[in-house]
């Protein structure tokens, strides 16, 4: 006897992994992100940023989480920086250079470029502001970059042998990146932050359609529908018009990056249309160093500016002149560029106090300050009186706009992304808890797409997609791409009534392209398993077919069917003669097509077919498959005999006790 | 090899429904055929290759230096024009007297006189017009030398293929052929506008009173390129054909029609140009164009991506061009000395820098011998397009001239001067590391750009610029195209200082100076020809081919006696020569298929009695994407889904005992008839069941007929053969 396992002792594995996500930073917050997902062995850290809000330990993602003991190299394959706010790369040269780790660090060209600046700015201001000790040193800095290999967008890159990542391009700032990341056949998506709509320096965020078990999005905007960002664009330089036109002074606190590259070809843009000759300052700190990077990575704003590259690049700034310390109080109207953004010491400090207390000038305020900053103390309310230190007050009477556009998509924007990649699981990060959790439900009643909202330091762990790798000979390909055409007529039944049912006209004859792959998977010792044809596999075996069939003979009684017989066939009692016998078979036909319902039912002439099923009328007076023991009044009986094969068992049956039951009725 | 030859001719399968040319063509096996070899830098060769029935061609450049037969077009400076030669006069005073006097010129060394003169007519690769356009499914463009033919394409009715090449590429092709059309604009200037039929010059007649050298030039050696020439694009025929350019970034991944993955990866030649990785369900393949290892600009040759392929298409035939020197440097090569190196030899002699450095000193070599003819107040002409080394030059001579204190202008005149040199400054991602670090200082990518600043350097689009006018001081040193000296502003320069013999002309060498010249005769201007590093050298291709180690390599017939292999070599190679089909045979019998996971786990595994082997039925729907097939479960329920396990396909012969028995196991009691067949002829046994009903088993060689009273002892008995029998 042989034996049959089934399943066990296979070479051929399938193993259910999971995607398992560990989100250290962001989770139902925002401020530092910071995720890390482990898939098919492969431990990725998405972003490294820090908490300004904190000056604790708490300003840190609990990197021990990670590896208890500290082994970073070990426990990651990489990381992975979307872009340069210091959200999302603050804590890294912490992480680098205080906690060791030496891996590969990948990001974006521009990332890459702009980074060492953000980080100087930060820790300048953090050593400045409050003396405090220092997280890193400028060295540290550089060190760091070191690690960093810049990407390019939609570039394919091989980290090892298994590990791809892939930028794609997602607004929000220069250089910021969507990552695609693959290991094996399961595949992620962590957005970092993004725009979906284009806005005056920057495109919107672009990605493929990608087969995806995951996608990790930020959240910031979960359930707000933003208007457009023209009219608040608008209204800021509407504001700085006004204050200008009544000669006052503007003051634009800003970090060196970014925020100040935007308003600025803003202001530049308005000072052309509007003509205007009022001089537009950038303070020493904000050299224009910095928009020498942004003028040679032009390739990575909007379509709008970079198409202007070769005649005037959008960040040679025409109006712009550099600013000095002597020219606070000049008289006239001005606008300064000055960092730190939030008013928190250094130059911006040192002009806000001079200019804060006239009510002509105008201070323009970013969407966040840090807590404990002056900048934060202005957005809180409208105070008249601000404390610099424990003796100095300064009375503010200037204006105060708030800029209120934010590069970061809108709700509708989320779920469009989230309709777009349709992958088979969504994580929220980087929000509000209660609005994430609202976009949560929506993503899964909508979309009907599984989504969390993880916690700080919470683990989520989601089934990842694996495929077998087999051979396929060119003969189980070639027939599985051959057309498999199955033609069906209406049964005879339906024809009457059906054919006009619903009001439709059904076709007589149906045309199906019923292309199915078909073959068998060979597994040997020591050989890859390969798929092949049925035809190929005996022939690869070298052993002949052995066909198993099924034969019936069995008697219908001429008596019956003489009843059935339509008004055209002669009612000759010779049952036996060649004209009643020729016109057993179509009765048997015409029987069958009434109570057979849906078979593919074919007469051709000698015999009756239904799939591999056959019926003639067998003229043998003594056929060995005649098992059944003949009726008693055997000159009066007519025999068929019928032959099938295993798959249409149950269909044989089916078909003879039809064809046997008029017998038996009237017997 | 005809039979080959008219096998490959395009459109063998159009016939056929598109459903069955995919069937047919996705099992042939891989053809590759070389239209041309080119020739140098500013002509790269150019290939068709077939593979998984998609029609792939490689590159579509212009013979430009085929142009030197023209006259350039007459300037101020030499305003007596010989009227007689002159094409645009009509013909009627043509008379014998004349032939006879042009027959003798024939074997005479070429003079001025002997060059066309006519609006320039422009040179395609030669087998290319034999070949139906329509036919071609996918074009892949390397450089933006590979791009100048391209227009003539686009603008074929018919034409539909997907042309791939990287941004910049693109984006530098697109200047350079606005350039080439601004250029010949100046030519349609002065004949006026060209006719829509054949030109005199090409009528067969016209041609038998050319010099045999010209008529080369037009005919070919074998007199088939006549059909090669073209009247120059317009600029919207450029236009369109970018517009049909899908541009890409190095390694981003394309799929076409779902089978062919294709990626672009430096090859290091120049800004932006490629190699390719075309990964298809059966074969994963290398395309190497011109390539060099450790660039002073571009990004480097990035051939890690290409390790591991099944194929290598070598065409890199820059080291071709400069054979004749090699031969006694260098001894020739064979795997001998190199199968003894290790992997990582071969990877390290790849990445010398004695190359990088040879290139450098050239340079320095050049702006000593432009220094010398400024320090004698001559003037320095360099019509050298080559923008790697355009670039390097500029800032080799203007850091030359500071150090040596000498004030001279710099000027660049060119159409598309000032957007070049911008581009080349905004595309940092394409560069090679040390120009990178220049960004992530917050440098500039390139010299050129504070050159500008500072007044050093002056950009004009013309020579009539009133701009230039103003500006313009000799002694100075001119860049300006073009490199074949018949068209664009160099012409007007070299008219101005052919015959001032402390001014210097270099030009790049490769091509016939002599012919590049006539119209300028006599020169007093000094000329240095000198070449640039334009590809692989010869040392270099088998320690690259050890390194990449394909399984098959294509190399150009010329390459033979250059690059010899042992028997031992790991990877076959097929040598290819112009216009002949290489067919590459099929190197596994099967595909890669990846089979879905809810499909693998339905599998119903039996194990073969005789064979160590496991084997299961499988039925799913077959997709084809990203380069791969694909099985899933069809979303319809299969049909045998109540009769799952039971195999349906048997084979093996049956054993009556053991049959009787595992009857008997079942309580069914059988009696063995032997020897009777049904017709008498053939040996077949019949087993009767009388217990518990009537049954017949009717065994035969080739099959078993089971015959019941009823379903349930017939399933019985089929269980019982079943076990018996191997099955699936």
């Amino acid at each position: 006897m042989k034996a049959r396992q089934r399943g066990s002792q296979k070479e051929i594995k399938f193993h259910s992994m999971a995607i398992e996500c560990l989100v250290l930073g962001a989770g139902q917050q925002v401020g530092k992100s910071c995720v890390v997902v482990s898939m098919n062995g492969k431990r990725i850290m998405f972003d490294c940023g820090m908490d300004m809000a904190y000056h604790d330990h708490r300003r840190h993602p609990d990197f021990s989480r990670i590896s208890e003991y500290g082994d970073f190299d070990k426990a990651l394959t990489c990381i992975v920086i979307t872009h340069f706010h210091l959200d999302h790369i603050g804590a890294l040269p912490y992480f680098t250079e205080v906690c060791g780790y030496r891996g590969p660090i990948y990001m974006t060209y521009p990332t890459k470029a702009l980074a060492p600046s953000m980080l100087e700015d930060y820790r300048k201001v953090m050593v400045e502001r409050r003396g405090e000790e220092e997280q890193f040193t400028s060295e540290h800095i550089v060190e760091c970059m070191k690690k960093v290999i810049a990407v390019d967008v939609k570039q394919t890159v091989q980290v090892d042998k298994d590990l791809m990542i892939r930028a794609y391009y997602a607004g929000h700032v220069l250089g910021a990146a969507m990552f695609y990341t693959k290991v094996g056949d399961s595949a992620i998506v962590y957005t970092g932050d993004y725009n979906m709509t284009p806005d005056r320096h920057l495109g919107a965020a672009q990605i493929d359609r990608l087969q995806l078990d995951l996608l990790i999005t930020e959240s910031t905007y979960a359930t707000t529908i933003r208007d457009s960002k023209y009219g608040r664009e608008a209204e800021f330089l509407k504001a700085v018009h006004k204050c200008v036109l009544g000669g006052g002074k503007v003051l634009i606190p800003t970090f060196a990056l970014g925020r100040a590259q935007e308003l600025c070809i803003l202001l530049e843009d308005y000072w052309e249309r509007m003509n205007l000759k009022i001089p537009i300052y950038f303070s020493s700190g904000l050299t224009m160093q910095a928009n020498m990077y942004y003028k040679m990575l032009i390739s990575w704003t909007s379509q709008k500016v970079k198409e202007t590259y070769s005649t005037r690049n959008a960040f040679d700034f025409k109006h712009v002149l550099n600013f000095d310390r002597s020219m606070i109080s000049a008289p006239g109207p001005c606008v300064l560029f000055a960092t730190p953004g939030w008013i928190s010491g250094g130059f911006s400090l040192e002009v806000f106090k001079q200019w804060a207390p006239s009510e002509m000038n105008l201070i323009t305020l970013p969407g966040y300050c840090a807590a404990g900053t002056i900048g934060h103390k202005l957005m809180s309310g409208k105070p008249s009186k601000i404390d610099l230190d424990k003796d100095t007050q300064l009375d503010v009477r200037c204006q105060i706009h708030q800029l209120s556009f934010s590069p970061h998509t809108d709700a509708k924007g989320i779920m469009d992304l989230v309709k777009f990649l349709s992958p088979k699981h969504v994580i929220l990060v980087h929000g509000e808890k209660p609005k994430m959790a609202t976009l949560k439900g929506r993503i899964y009643s909508e979309l009907g797409i599984r989504c969390d909202d993880p916690a700080n330091n919470e683990t989520v762990c989601i089934p990842s997609t694996h495929h077998v790798e087999v051979g396929a000979s060119n003969t189980f390909i070639r027939s599985s791409l051959n057309p498999n055409f199955n033609f069906s007529k209406m049964s005879s039944e339906d024809e009457s009534d059906s054919r006009l049912k619903d009001g439709k006209f059904m076709p007589w004859l149906q045309v199906k392209d019923e292309r199915a792959a078909e073959g068998i998977l060979v597994e040997e010792k020591g050989k890859r398993a390969k798929i092949v044809h049925l035809d190929e596999f005996l022939l690869m075996l070298g052993e002949k077919k052995h066909d198993i069939r099924f034969a019936y003979c069995f008697p219908i009684n001429t008596d019956n069917l003489e009843d059935t017989k339509s008004t055209d066939v002669s009612s000759s009692s010779n049952a036996l003669s060649v004209s009643g016998r020729s016109s057993w078979l179509p009765m048997l036909y015409i029987k069958l097509s009434d109570e057979l319902s849906g078979g593919n039912i074919q007469y051709f002439g000698e015999q009756i077919q239904v799939e591999s099923f056959s019926v003639s009328l067998c003229l043998k007076d003594r056929c060995p498959y005649r098992i059944v023991d003949s009726p008693p009044n055997k000159c009066e009986a007519v025999f068929f005999c019928c032959a099938w094969s295993i798959a249409d068992e149950k269909l044989a049956w089916k078909i003879i006790s039809i064809l046997e039951n008029r017998n038996y009725g009237t017997l | 090899m005809y039979f080959l030859d008219l096998f490959c001719q395009p459109g063998e399968f159009k016939g056929l429904p598109y459903l069955q040319r995919q069937i047919f063509v996705l099992f042939i096996f891989m053809k590759f055929t070389c239209l041309s070899k080119g020739g140098g830098f500013h002509f790269p060769p150019c290939h068709v290759l077939n593979v998984c029935g998609f029609r792939i061609l490689f590159d579509c450049p212009l013979d430009l230096s085929a142009l030197t037969i023209f006259s350039p077009v007459p300037t101020g400076y030499r305003a007596v024009v010989d009227e007689k030669d002159s094409d645009c006069q009509p013909y009627s005073t043509l008379d014998s007297d004349c032939v006879t006097w042009k027959r003798q010129k024939i074997g005479k060394p070429l003079d001025a006189n002997d060059l066309i003169c006519a609006v320039p007519w422009y040179k395609i690769v030669k087998y290319l017009h034999l070949w139906n356009v329509s036919f071609i499914d996918v074009v892949l463009i390397s450089s933006p030398m590979g791009m100048l033919g391209l227009p003539f394409l686009t603008r074929i009715k018919g034409f539909s293929a997907k042309i791939y090449a990287t941004e910049v590429t693109a984006r530098l092709g697109q200047l350079m052929m606005e350039d080439l059309v601004s250029m010949h604009m100046e030519f349609r200037q002065f004949y006026g506008p060209e006719g829509s039929t054949f030109p005199r010059w090409m009528e067969e007649e016209e041609l038998d009173l050319r010099p045999s050298a010209l008529r080369e030039v037009v005919l070919g050696k074998d007199g088939a390129e006549l059909g090669g020439w073209m009247p120059l694009y317009s600029a919207a025929d450029v236009k369109h054909c970018l517009q049909k350019v899908q541009t890409l970034r190095y390694a981003e991944e394309v799929c076409y029609n779902g089978k062919l993955v294709i990626k672009a990866f430096s090859s290091g030649l120049e800004i932006g140009t490629c190699n390719w990785s075309i990964n298809g369900p059966k074969r994963d393949i290398a395309f190497i164009s011109s390539s060099i290892f450790v660039p002073a600009h571009a990004m480097s040759f990035d051939y890690h991506a290409l390790q591991g392929k099944d194929i290598v298409l070598y065409s890199d035939l820059s080291s071709l061009d400069t054979m004749e020197g090699i031969e006694d440097g260098y001894s020739f090569l064979t795997t001998d000395s190199f199968s003894t190196l290790s992997w990582e030899e071969s990877a390290q002699s790849l990445l010398n820098t004695s190359e990088h450095l040879e290139e450098r000193e050239k340079l320095y070599y050049l702006c000593s011998c432009a220094a010398d003819s400024l320090k004698a107040s001559g003037s320095v002409l360099i019509p050298i397009n080559r923008l790697g080394t355009f670039i390097q030059l500029l800032e080799q001579i203007s850091a030359s001239l500071e150090s040596s204190s000498l004030k001279v202008p710099i000027y660049v005149i060119s159409s598309v001067a000032e957007e070049l040199l911008a581009y080349t400054n905004v595309i940092p991602e394409w560069l090679c590391k040390e120009r990178q670090e220049k960004l992530f200082s917050g440098e500039p990518l390139f010299a050129h750009v504070e050159l500008i600043k500072d007044n050093k350097l002056h950009v004009f689009p013309t020579v009539h610029s009133p701009k230039l006018l103003i500006n313009w001081q000799e002694p100075c040193i001119v860049f300006c195209p073009h490199w074949c000296l018949r068209l664009g502003p160099v012409v007007h320069l070299l008219h101005r200082w052919s015959g001032d013999p402390n001014s210097l002309l270099v030009l790049e060498s490769g091509h016939d100076a002599q012919l590049a010249l006539l119209p300028f005769q006599p020169m007093e201007m000094k000329v240095l020809q000198c070449s640039f590093l334009s590809g692989i050298k010869l040392p270099k291709i088998l320690p690259l081919l050890n390194v990449l180690q394909p399984k098959i390599t294509l190399l150009p017939e010329d390459l033979r006696q250059k690059v010899r292999f042992t028997n031992v070599n790991p990877f076959s190679v097929f040598h290819y020569s112009e216009n002949k089909t290489l067919i590459i045979p099929s190197l596994k019998d099967s595909s890669e298929l990846e089979i879905a996971t809810d499909l693998a786990f339905q599998f119903q595994w039996r194990n073969l009695k005789h064979e160590n082997m496991n084997i299961t039925r499988l039925k799913g729907e077959l997709h084809v994407a990203h380069g791969k097939h694909w099985l899933h479960s069809g979303n319809k329920p299969s049909k045998s889904n109540s009769s799952k396990s039971r195999p349906l396909l048997h084979w093996g012969t049956p054993d009556l005992e053991t049959l009787l028995s595992i009857l008997s196991k079942m309580g069914i009691n059988a009696s063995v008839e032997q020897g009777v067949g049904v017709e008498g002829s053939k040996k077949a046994c019949i087993v009767h069941v009388h217990d518990p009903k009537k049954a017949l088993i009717e065994i035969g060689d080739t099959g078993t007929v089971i015959s019941a009273v009823d379903e349930n002892l017939a399933s019985l008995i089929f269980e019982a053969m079943d076990s018996i029998l191997d099955g699936i």
